[in-house]
């Protein structure tokens, strides 16, 4: 029993739990609401991992939720709620967009200017609300929410703009060429690319139907930086303890509105990499007219739930993540079952989330009462 | 120019209507020590289960009741986790939104020929002088949605509840010292999922009024931030119900000054217009920053016999 | 053991009561006369607390049995209890700071007409009815944020009655009290038992159990010990039953040897976080080799005064000077590298992060410095090596500690592991504020020990505490604070605590007390 105790405190194992329980109760509501759930299982199992095209798609649409729940995760260590993530995001594709689309220097230059540019724009976003707390005292969620819904306005602006707006579109060009960073960009549009692709049909899956890019990799890196920098170094360190305890962490010298300000820039830049490499790796390369939030950023507050804040549980949960989204796609596609069950499995899933710091003694009180019994 | 300023007023009061139930909820949950973030979410089932029964029965009352009921289901969900398993309440509340806002379409697709968007109802709610037809133009003007007037009587009726009555005094000393609640043997607990059940029936019935009322049907974006706005006029009313009400108000008349500056061809862009309300929130918190009149315990978990 | 009988007031048997693996009391019996004050006496953790919240409905005991007027009851809840007619003053009152007095009074047990609306005033005439009677004077509209702590627990009395307790349990009353008002509460405690009532108070404090109770049980680590009649024992041999041992009531202290003086307070001017002033005026000066003990009620600024020396709040004027060096209004920083260091009363806020390991919390105030820091990155190494030899030095247990949370230690352990640390800046002056709050005897000893060690290697100690006793036993010089300011000043063994005590509740010191 106690064993049982142990095991279920350990974070990793309680949260495979949340996730097969959050799965339990999604397809109870599926087959409470006439669906076949084996189906509806095995329709999502083949939909992400029958072809290398899925695969491919899941691993590049996990980097922005990755990066999003990282600079979520970031935020919660330092004891700050960033729900600003989604603000952050679209302010960063906005300058990449236009940064791009003004720009146009050697793609050495243009694909790193395109990016932080975007990155910069985050963080400065994340940053502000960062100030406004430390200065003002003003809660970071009110301030993000305002913002959030600025920069909204900020992008359809923008996507409005003469000079940029695309005739006969929702939104602008795509940014210069010079600044995609998509792999083998023209070369696998070009015919020679097109007549090698054809004979090699994994090659052709992955490379040509996807928009195959390095920014998983970008995602990875950074989450190992994220790392390094909450559990190695001065900076991480004095974070943590404003996170945990601000009195404490005041008396032993530690300035908690830097830090504040300092947390706020790290995890909007991180969402502002999120958007920045959205726009350069992934096509359409262009902002959008938004009558509602995309979520890529409320996305990453669940995605760093699901990973309690841990940096390196941002990629595996990111991947979940994406990956139900992609199923969740092809469910309504194939056999009709509303896409939204996914939003409500990963609701579900947070919540039982929640209540993990519970299993053990839920646990213990249930064998308790058995060997009373027993007695 | 009378027509213009009354035309403010309206718009002003239409758009804070949903916004005031959904933050009076806000209220009554922090108000007993329960942060309650999952408001949008309930708004959402709120404005899904509105129009739907609104649709099936014609009935817009039934619709709304029953708006009320489905956001009281879904904080039911809050109140087990944040009360009973002391969980983290940012946490579930984040859980609740999500499941909210996928739920409500969700269930639309599934009762609407996997469409997001309800067919409309066949009848609003009333107007308030909707008895008299249209026959005056006055009165056109004036004639505001039902949900106005109740909006003002729900908040006058919690302010009372809050200030004159014995439970309003005991969930304000929830939210301040649950542990001496406790000790002259008031259910903590009890008590709590009530304020937070009480909050999930405000929030759907928000919800309701924007889909009953101002819309007649539920739309993938008919709730897009509500309930986070109201969140905010809870903290920016101060935790108070005459507080947040105001802050209600103060965020539809940003409303409608960007509808009424918006109108003609004016030389602001509609969308740098429409950040109007978000800007002046935060010059607004900038210029008065006060001490935080929090609810001291709220968002923390209960124990008994813990301090 | 004695028979049931309606004699008894309360009557607990065989109480057992577990918080997880850890039984926190063991087949415990109490037998409590009608009409009569009776103690219980224990350690810090020795279940005393526990033992009176099964009694008052808060926790269910595994198993055991209450009788109450010799008949047995199953208190399952606190409105059960109070129905019984008990009533619980808490050590931490149970008082809502932004509500009124009389709004605290009724909470829970209001007086309605219809739909529920409160009418206070038959509630009020009920109080001032019982005001009147046991003398409890307390002004009825006054928010309870405003009042001083012996008003506050006033309020907690008056919450009780109200609700027609006819026992009284009184948990750690005279805690942060000054002489005066334990003399006050000792007339109070009498006035209600010649009434008839019932009254139980929990203390660790023997002076007053042999001041006002009649009979006295004692817990030692969940176990009943004895029940005694008070006026057969010493003080001496109550604490001996208490602690198990013979222990030194008194401090061992080396003669009073003072070098220069280091550290001085100058008309400092503070407000508190409402705007008002509450440190006014107040000047001070500590030697090397000095342990200056600063006396005072809770709310007299002591707060404030903390607060500004550590540079986390704003002095409006005044100055502080360490070594000579003003530091008012640096940082929090600066105070620690200028030489202050600070041991807290609530080392769970201000002193540790008990999310962090033993480990990181013992290189809290170090971390940026070399060798614990290279180019921004941790040492861990240089960190486990200090902390290894903070847990050998302070005998900080268990031995293995060093990447436990800090929240799994117990109380003691971690104040040792704060107090090391403090020490292992070797600080220029030392602020300890009441620095053995909530501890047990033995830690108790060894932290009184620890700061005359440091005291003995000529260092300034600036001792806080609202335990009068504690700086009367340590202190070479002792400040009295009063309403921001300082009221008096004595060397050790000039004053009584009377004077000082008189001092404390605003007398003059060249009045004489009456």
């Amino acid at each position: 029993m106690s064993n049982a105790v142990n095991i279920l405190k350990k974070p990793f194992i309680a949260t495979v739990i949340s996730v097969i329980l959050g799965f339990l109760v999604s397809l109870f509501v599926l087959s409470a609401a006439g669906y076949d759930p084996f189906k509806s299982m095995a329709v999502m199992i083949s939909s992400i991992f029958s072809r290398p095209k899925f695969i491919t798609n899941v691993i590049i649409k996990s980097t922005p939720l990755i990066l999003t729940g990282l600079s979520a995760a970031f935020a919660f260590r330092t004891g700050l709620f960033n729900i600003g993530a989604e603000g952050q995001y679209i302010i960063a594709t906005v300058v990449s967009t236009l940064v791009g689309l003004v720009f146009n220097f050697h793609p050495v230059v243009q694909i790193p200017l395109v990016i932080i540019s975007g990155v910069i724009a985050g963080a400065l976003l994340g940053g502000f609300t960062g100030f406004l707390k430390a200065k003002f005292g003003i809660h970071e969620v009110i301030t993000s929410i305002m913002l959030n819904w600025i920069a909204l306005y900020t992008c359809n602006y923008a996507a409005n703009l003469e000079a940029f707006h695309k005739p006969e579109s929702n939104g602008t060009y795509p940014i210069n060429k010079s600044g995609i960073s998509m792999l083998l960009y023209d070369w696998k549009f070009s015919e020679q690319g097109r007549a090698f692709l054809k004979d090699n049909s994994l090659l052709n899956d992955i490379i040509l139907k996807t928009d195959l890019n390095l920014n998983f990799l970008i995602a990875v890196a950074m989450a190992i930086i994220i790392w390094i920098i909450v559990y190695k170094t001065k900076i991480g360190f004095e974070m943590r303890a404003v996170g945990f305890n601000h009195h404490a962490a005041m008396n032993a010298g530690i300035r908690v509105n830097r830090n504040i300000v300092y947390s706020m820039l790290i995890a909007g830049a991180l969402s502002g990499l999120a958007g920045a490499l959205t726009i350069s790796g992934t096509s359409n390369n262009a902002i959008q007219v938004l009558s509602v939030f995309e979520n890529n950023g409320f996305n990453g507050l669940a995605v760093a739930l699901i990973a309690r804040s841990s940096a390196i549980g941002c990629i595996f949960a990111g991947l979940i993540f994406s990956g139900l989204i992609y199923a969740g796609q092809s469910l309504q596609f194939k056999i009709g079952v509303p896409s939204e069950i996914i939003n409500i499995m990963i609701g579900v899933v947070v919540f039982f989330v929640a209540l993990t710091k519970m299993f053990p003694a839920i646990v213990e009180k249930f064998f308790m009462r058995r060997s009373e019994n027993v007695k | 120019m009378l027509n213009s300023i009354l035309f403010a007023i309206t718009i002003t009061l239409m758009y804070s209507a949903p916004l005031v139930f959904a933050a009076l909820g806000g209220v009554i949950s922090e108000k007993s020590g329960v942060t309650n973030i999952g408001i949008e979410g309930m708004m959402s089932i709120g404005a899904f289960v509105g129009a739907s029964v609104g649709y099936y029965t014609g009935n817009a009352w039934s619709g709304l009741i029953c708006a009320g009921l489905s956001g009281g289901v879904l904080a039911l969900l809050h109140a087990i986790a944040s009360v009973t398993f002391q969980a983290d309440q940012t946490v579930s509340g984040i859980a609740i939104n999500l499941i909210g806002s996928g739920l409500s379409m969700f269930l639309s697709r599934l009762f609407f020929n996997g469409a997001t968007t309800t067919l409309p109802v066949p009848q609003k709610l009333p107007k308030i002088f909707g008895f008299l037809g249209e026959k005056y133009d006055f009165i056109n003007c004036i004639n505001l949605d039902i949900t106005v007037l109740l909006s003002l009587l729900a908040v006058m009726f919690t302010w009372f509840v809050m200030y004159k009555t014995k439970w309003g005094l005991r969930i304000r000393a929830l939210g301040e010292h649950p542990a001496a609640v406790d000790s002259v043997g008031v259910s903590v607990y009890r008590a709590r999922y009530i304020c937070v059940i009480l909050s999930g029936i405000l929030a759907g019935i928000g919800g309701a009024s924007v889909t009953l009322a101002i819309i007649s049907q539920f739309t993938p974006t008919a709730i897009s931030g509500q309930g986070f706005i109201a969140l905010a006029a809870v903290i920016f009313g101060k935790w108070k119900p005459m507080g947040a009400y105001c802050a209600c108000l103060f965020f539809g008349f940003a409303q409608a000054l960007v509808i009424m500056l918006g109108g003609g061809n004016n030389a602001i862009p509609t969308d740098i217009l429409a950040m109007l309300p978000y800007v002046m929130t935060i010059i607004v918190l900038m210029l008065f920053v006060g001490r935080s009149s929090a609810p001291k315990a709220a968002g923390k978990p209960y124990k008994k016999g813990s301090r | 053991m004695v028979e049931i009988s309606k004699k008894y007031a309360v009557q607990m048997r065989g109480i057992t009561k577990s918080f997880g693996t850890f039984k926190v009391l063991d087949d415990v019996e109490l037998d409590v006369k009608k009409g009569t004050i009776h103690a219980i006496l224990g350690e810090n953790g020795a279940g005393k607390s526990t033992l009176m919240n099964i009694l008052y409905g808060l926790y269910s005991s595994d198993s055991g049995e209450i009788y109450l007027n010799g008949k047995l009851q199953f208190l399952k809840n606190t409105a059960v209890a109070i129905k019984s007619g008990i009533g619980m003053v808490h050590q931490h009152f149970m008082l809502v700071d932004k509500f009124t007095v009389i709004q605290n009074i009724v909470l829970g047990n209001e007086t309605t007409g219809r739909f529920g609306i409160i009418k206070t005033r038959e509630s009020r005439e009920k109080v001032k009815e019982i005001i009147d009677r046991y003398g409890l004077n307390v002004d009825l509209n006054r928010k309870v944020r405003d009042l001083s702590v012996g008003q506050q627990q006033r309020v907690e009395i008056l919450k009780a009655l109200y609700r027609g307790a006819d026992l009284l349990i009184l948990d750690e009353p005279t805690a942060v009290l000054t002489p005066m008002e334990i003399e006050d509460l000792i007339r109070i405690m009498g006035s209600l038992v010649a009434d008839g009532k019932t009254i139980i108070i929990i203390t660790h404090k023997l002076k007053e159990i042999k001041k006002s109770a009649q009979e006295c049980t004692i817990i030692r680590r969940g176990k009943f010990i004895d029940r005694v009649k008070v006026e057969d024992e010493t003080e001496k041999t109550l604490a001996k039953k208490m602690v198990g041992r013979e222990i030194k009531l008194k401090v061992d202290k080396t003669p009073f040897n003072p070098g220069e003086e280091v550290f001085s307070i100058k008309n400092l001017h503070v407000r508190c976080c409402r705007g008002i002033e509450t440190v006014k005026g107040l000047s001070l000066s500590i030697r090397r080799g000095e342990i200056l003990g600063l006396a005072g009620i809770e709310g007299n600024g002591q707060k404030e005064l903390i607060e500004a020396l550590l540079c986390a709040r704003h002095v409006d004027s005044g100055e502080i000077r360490i070594n000579g060096e003003e530091i008012q209004n640096t940082s929090p920083g600066n105070v620690l590298k200028c030489g202050v260091s600070a041991i807290h009363a609530d080392r769970h806020k201000y002193g540790i992060v008990l999310d962090f390991s033993v480990a990181e919390n013992a290189i809290l105030e170090k971390y940026r410095d070399k060798p614990y820091c290279e180019r921004g990155f941790l040492n861990y190494k240089e960190r486990d090596k200090f902390t290894n030899k903070l847990i050998s030095e302070y005998d900080i247990r268990p031995k293995d500690c060093k990447d436990l949370l800090i929240r799994e230690l117990s109380g003691g352990n971690q104040q040792k592991l704060v107090i090391g640390r403090e020490i292992a800046n070797e600080p220029e002056l030392l602020i300890a504020v009441q620095p053995t709050r909530g501890l047990d005897v033995g830690a108790i000893e060894y932290v009184h020990k620890t700061l005359i060690n440091l005291r003995d290697k000529n260092k300034a100690i600036l001792l806080i505490s609202l335990e009068l006793d504690e700086i009367m036993d340590l202190s070479d010089t002792i400040a009295v604070m009063y309403d921001g300011a300082i009221n008096g000043v004595f060397k050790s063994g000039e004053a009584d605590e009377n004077d000082i005590g008189f001092l404390m509740a605003g007398g003059q010191e060249n009045e004489q007390c009456c």
